[in-house]
């Protein structure tokens, strides 16, 4: 991996608060990043340290309170709702910590939702296959356990070949066997298709995975870190 | 093959999934749809009907008869301004013999003219035309001929004026003025013993002694026609021949049967089908509402995955609009089978030439778009919320719902309640307007019951008042021509009657100001008792020595009241006009009464009393004596079995009630059941996980699922007094809708109507919560706890 490799999302001075007055919240206070291309990129901190509200902005579901963001060259704290929905829809993929199934639709047809409007999917069932559930493609939510839920949820993210993958606590609700599983999926995308991943996380033995590691703390960025000697995802344990 | 988008796929699971809300609300949207279907196609089909068969047949605009006119005078008639068509015709009635019958029929001879008729052209079912130049040759209306077994070639006798005449019957018709098709003296129409006799002008001139003279004008107007001019002018022709006053086809009396007939089902379509659609919209809003609020972290999805807000405010849209289409097919069944229905009952009392074919593909139309929209309605809160959901803050729970402390609370506070009593009814003060819509859904399903037990006492109380209390005769005889009081004495001596009664009727225009009214005042000797004047109580109001008692709906349309003078213009002579005071205003069901002391109004008119009518108190067991009797009375013009108009009027009214009562009944218990049972499981859907928590507290099942079921049991509660008083105000609204000139209903609530509406909605309230409760108590505690909210 070139470090030369141009940003993905760049930010100047992003902020975020949330109330006024004496219950003003900085979820974000004046963060400035520059997230290279085709990295696995590991958010570290305690609980409202700021990490889930910068994935937010920078995936478009929320917007900022000051300071700018872009991906590419587009600069997404410009951007209207509508814009926001079509950058979503052509560049992103989400994997969240509690899936959100739809529990009335199958595996397949979960991933379905996502290959029905994107520009240039790949078929339900090979996104499936990547993630290891060739066989489990007819099942319904409840059908599936949690990992597999998982599973099916960043099957359905990566089905649209998205530039960037947002994953906010993918293996939160996990057990370490599961967990590994859903890492190695992540880990098959990014090297397969040189997708930008971002992954939020409290557990630590994932940063040992990732290209880059952000710690946050109070709404700001207190270190980044590259990591020179990755490991597998095979190797994470906790 | 077309592949369904996976978002259509969650579309139909989640109506499979919901199947029961889906139904109970499709249900209450399918009366509505089956309501406008039928009274809007029923209205078409019979407007259509109307105007086809009037336009073919000519059917006259105006109306007039008089006691004997020249026949020279139509040309007169046809130079009034505004006159388009005029033809002039001989009219009688008599009293007919029919082979298999042994009480008497009546009959109405009509002529026909020798070149045809030109207005109110019969239609031939079978057979011909009398020949113009035959004593003996009839056409009769293809009812009676039905009613009675005639064929062409069959033969009956008929009495005019003492003579019998063997007529023979060349063809059956039908007319457009013998739609509805009443006896004389009758409330419902009688084929088998009222007939109508076309027979050819030269022998009708000569049954009546009405050579070169005429009896009857009809008249079709002028677009531009000045109606009122026209009627007085005629008038003006025929009063120096006995011209008892011209009416508009308004008046006709065919035609305005039909005519209340549409003016009912206006009301039906304009009252009912709003409730309808508005309890569903109801239902859809509180169903999607909960709907988008379970599904808030999936709409966050969809929008996260780059879902536009347009695409997911129709995913609900397209939900509440399968919704709808269940609801309009069904409605569509129902309306279809209900007014074929109609279309039966009509085909019974209406003679039609060709069958009512309710609606089109518009009237289908429109009813599923009408349907359609309310789903729509109902729908758009919850799909605007479900666009205008920020995508970050539906993927995270939604914050409990907010609770504070008002000064409902304290009041709740004050009254000490149990924990479980204060969860229900905080509930409610939490969501005031859905509780309230709740209370008025539930309402209307008690106003419904109340609205249509009311229709069968106020029918009994109409029964009671005009069979009973007023009309107590066995029958009534019209005579051909009026008569001096000794005909009286001559009734008395007939075989059976016990008692006579006489009866005078004078056509007048009744005239206070500038309103005014046609029609007859009815005379009565003073003391008689057969027939009487009412009060409201039902009493017998006695005849005063002067002055006259008017219903009170002619009261009102004239404006006056007791010890008001009211102009009396006699039709066929106006220089016998009096002025007369209203002594007092009576009850009276059917049609518009004037009454007055025979004597007294044979005073004011400076002539010795007549009459023009009997009525007989009969002894029953020589009935038979009686029929043959009057078979050959010369003056009988037509006779009237008040006991048999008794019977089909009451059999033919609670028919039509039983499935009115019926009908009504279904419809209300499906929205109570539907408001109760989708209010209480939303609840259930709502608290669940409360109620989990309280049963592993310790609760038990019961007293859990009174918290769920107690808020609907407070609204059930709450809605009787609000539908007790809508069921008022929708009967006193009926009242009004079908008040006409030939009957009004009168607003008979008692304590039993509303018992039974409560009953009824209670307990299929009662029901619906039971299922509710069946669900919960099925349950599983455990995963409904672990399910994310």
């Amino acid at each position: 991996m070139s470090p030369a490799a141009a940003p993905v999302f760049r930010t100047e001075r992003l902020t975020k608060i949330y109330g006024a007055g004496a219950a003003e919240v900085r979820a974000l206070d004046g963060v400035d990043l520059d997230l290279p291309e085709a990295e696995l990129v590991v958010l570290l901190g305690p609980s409202g340290s700021g990490k889930s509200t910068l994935l937010n902005i920078l995936g478009g579901l929320d917007h900022a309170s000051a300071g700018q963001a872009w991906f590419r060259g587009a600069e997404l704290t410009a951007m209207t709702d509508r814009q926001l929905t079509c950058y979503r829809r052509d560049h992103l993929g989400f994997v969240f910590q509690f899936y959100n199934l739809v529990a009335s639709l199958t595996a397949r047809e979960n991933v379905e939702l996502v290959t029905d409007i994107a520009r240039d999917p790949m078929p339900a069932e090979e996104a499936l296959a990547l993630v290891g559930l060739t066989d489990r493609l007819d099942h319904f939510p409840a059908q599936l356990s949690g990992g597999e839920q998982q599973r099916v949820a960043i099957a359905r993210a990566i089905a649209k070949r998205p530039e960037v993958l947002l994953c906010d606590e993918p293996t939160g609700a996990l057990d370490s066997r599961t967990g590994v599983a859903v890492l190695q999926a992540l880990e098959q995308v990014n090297d397969r298709f040189g997708t930008t991943i971002l992954v939020i996380t409290h557990n630590i033995d994932i940063r040992r995975m990732a290209h880059r590691v952000i710690r946050f703390r109070d709404g700001r960025v207190v270190a980044v870190a590259r990591n020179d000697r990755r490991v597998s995802a095979a190797e994470v344990a906790w | 093959m077309v592949r369904l988008h996976a978002l259509d796929r969650k579309l139909f699971r989640d109506i499979r999934r919901l199947w029961s809300q889906v139904v109970a609300i499709a249900l209450v949207l399918g009366c509505g749809v089956a309501i406008l279907l039928t009274a809007f196609g029923m209205i078409r089909a019979l407007e259509a009907t109307l105007d086809d068969y009037y336009g073919r047949q000519h059917f006259a605009e105006a109306f007039a008869a008089a006691r004997r006119a020249p026949a020279a005078l139509i040309d007169e008639i046809r130079m009034i301004d505004g006159v388009r068509g005029a033809e002039a015709r001989v009219t009688g009635w008599v009293v007919l013999d029919l082979p298999d019958r042994a009480a008497p029929a009546s009959g109405r001879i009509l002529s026909l003219p020798d070149t045809g008729a030109l207005l109110n052209a019969p239609l031939l079912v079978a057979g011909r035309l009398p020949d113009p130049d035959s004593d003996a040759e009839v056409a009769v209306n293809a009812r009676f001929a039905a009613a009675n077994g005639f064929r062409p070639g069959d033969r009956f006798a008929a009495i005019a004026d003492g003579t019998r005449l063997d007529l023979v019957i060349t063809g059956t018709l039908r007319s457009p003025e013998f739609i509805y098709t009443l006896p004389p003296g009758g409330l419902m129409p009688d084929d088998a013993g009222f007939g109508v006799i076309w027979m050819p002008r030269r022998a009708a001139s000569a049954i009546f002694g009405l050579t070169g003279a005429v009896n009857d004008i009809t008249l079709t107007l002028r677009r531009d026609a000045r109606t009122a001019e026209v009627l007085d002018r005629l008038d003006d022709l025929l009063r120096p021949w006995g011209g008892t006053g011209a009416y508009l086809r308004d008046q006709h009396p065919s035609h305005a049967f039909i005519d209340a007939e549409l003016s009912q089902l206006r009301n039906m379509s304009l009252v009912l089908p709003p409730i309808f659609f508005g309890i569903a919209a109801f239902l859809v809003n509180m169903l999607l509402g909960r709907i988008v609020a379970l599904e808030r972290s999936e709409i966050g999805l969809l929008k996260a995955v780059g879902y536009r807000n347009a695409e997911i405010a129709l995913h609900y849209l397209l939900l509440a609009a399968l919704v709808a289409c269940i609801g309009i097919g069904l409605g569509w069944v129902a309306g279809t089978w209900l007014a074929r229905g109609m279309a039966q009952i009509y085909a019974r009392f209406f003679d039609f030439p060709w069958l009512i074919r309710p609606g089109g593909l518009d009237v289908y139309a429109t009813s599923g778009l009408v349907g359609l929209a309310a789903a729509a309605i109902g729908a758009a809160r919850a799909a605007l919320t479900a666009a205008r959901l920020d995508p970050a803050v539906a993927m995270a729970p939604p914050a409990p719902p907010r609770f504070a402390h008002g000064p409902f609370d304290r009041l709740l506070g004050a009254l000490r309640l149990s924990q479980p009593a204060m969860m229900v009814l905080r509930g409610l003060l939490r969501w005031p307007l859905r509780a309230a819509m709740t209370a008025l859904g539930l309402a209307f399903g008690v106003a419904i019951l109340v609205a249509s037990t009311f229709m069968t006492d106020a029918l009994d109380e109409v029964i009671e008042t005009a069979f009973f209390r007023a009309n107590r005769q066995h029958a009534t005889l019209a005579l051909a021509a009026e008569a001096p009081l000794s005909a009286l004495l001559d009734a008395r001596d007939l075989p059976g009657v016990v008692a006579a009664e006489a009866q005078f009727d004078l056509p007048v225009t009744l005239r206070s100001g500038p309103r005014s009214k046609r029609l007859a005042i009815t005379a009565w000797p003073r003391g008689g008792d057969l027939v009487r004047a009412l009060d409201t109580e039902g009493r017998r109001v006695a005849l005063p020595e002067t002055g006259l008692l008017l219903s009170r709906q002619l009261a009102l349309q004239l404006g006056v009241g007791p010890g008001d003078p009211l102009r009396v213009e006699v039709a066929n002579d106006r220089d016998k006009d009096f002025t007369e005071p209203v002594a007092a205003v009576t009850t009276q069901y059917l049609g518009l009464g004037a009454y007055m002391d025979l004597d007294r109004l044979a005073a004011r008119l400076r002539e010795a009393p007549r009459l023009t009518a009997l009525h007989l108190a009969l002894d029953k067991s020589e009935l038979p004596r009686f029929h043959a009797a009057i078979k050959h009375l010369p003056s009988v013009a037509s006779q009237v079995m008040l006991t048999e108009v008794r019977d089909s009027f009451s059999e033919t009214i609670s028919e039509n009630i039983r499935v009115n009562t019926m009908l009504f009944l279904v419809i209300s218990v499906l929205i109570t059941a539907g408001v109760a049972y989708n209010g209480a499981r939303i609840q259930l859907s709502e608290r669940a996980r409360e109620l989990a928590s309280l049963r592993i507290l310790g609760f038990t099942r019961t007293e859990a699922a009174s918290i769920l079921l107690g808020e609907t049991a407070v609204l059930v509660l709450l809605a009787q007094p609000i539908g007790w008083g809508i069921g008022a105000w929708v009967s006193w609204a009926m009242v009004s809708g079908f008040d006409s000139d030939l009957y009004r209903i009168p607003l008979v609530l008692t304590p039993a109507n509303f018992a039974t509406a409560s009953l009824v909605t209670l307990a299929a309230t009662g029901s619906a919560a039971l299922l509710v409760r069946r669900r919960f108590d099925r349950s599983d505690l455990i995963a409904v706890l672990k399910t994310r909210e």
